[in-house]
């Protein structure tokens, strides 16, 4: 029991493994954008967490810079109360996609390890870079990098 | 035969029991995407700067040292 204990608790998705499917993880707060084909950028964020509000400055500066070379970003929210996700929204308007998993069921499936945490998806939907925590611009400069390796790479 | 009966029992209520335990002190975890209530402001153990200050000068006074107090308290443990 221990052993399972411990094994449950390191189900987290890795580099390389496929991200679940958008379309049916039950997010609310919009539509899921299209995403076959491009460059993906999931990110999992709470009103309640400090670095998640510094990285959305980072998140609309990439969206505008790669957005017409085949960046999607998604932001989603595990926020627990809807008038926070909400109010946040609110306020920082975001230009990129924004959802709620309200359920919290994407990020169960996920297990993120810290929050923020994001995943970069290649073009056939794989974890290629995954990002615990946001750095401020040393994160920026790591995700610029990865962005121009995979923008490159061809579907 | 009656007590051997007995000890299998209680063995076996142990051994239910220890993996009962075993099991709650390994599972119970609360998630990173958990912890708003842990991130609240009011979770925070000095959150009023006065009350703190107080503390301290009582603390200071009794023991004629102050900090050590490490940094542990509330926090959505981000980053």
């Amino acid at each position: 029991m221990l052993l399972a204990g411990l094994l449950a608790g390191r189900a987290e998705l890795q580099v390389g493994d496929a991200f679940p499917a958008l379309g049916g993880a039950g997010l609310i707060g919009g539509d899921v954008p299209a995403t076959t084909g491009k460059v993906v950028l999931v990110d999992f964020w709470a009103s309640w967490c400090a670095p998640c509000k510094a990285s959305f400055p980072s998140f609309t500066r990439l969206h505008q810079e790669y957005g017409a070379s085949g960046l999607v970003i998604v932001a989603v929210s595990v926020d627990e109360k809807p008038a926070a996700y909400a109010a946040f929204v609110r306020k920082l308007n975001p230009p990129f996609t924004v959802l709620h998993d309200h359920q919290q069921k994407l990020v169960s499936t996920v297990k993120v390890p810290v929050m923020p945490t994001s995943y970069l998806l290649d073009r056939h939907g794989r974890v290629r870079f995954l990002h615990q925590g946001f750095h401020g611009k040393e994160t920026e400069a790591e995700l610029r990098r990865e962005l121009a390796t995979l923008l490159a790479e061809k579907e | 035969m009656k007590t051997k009966v007995l000890r299998n029992l209680v063995i076996m209520t142990l051994g239910v029991a220890s993996g009962i335990a075993f099991t709650g002190c390994t599972t119970v975890k609360v998630q990173p995407w958990e912890r708003a209530t842990l991130a609240d402001p009011t979770m925070r153990p000095d959150r009023d700067p006065l009350a703190t200050a107080m503390y301290e000068h009582v603390y200071f006074s009794r023991e004629s040292a102050s900090g050590g107090r490490g940094v542990g308290g509330s926090g959505c443990g981000c980053n």
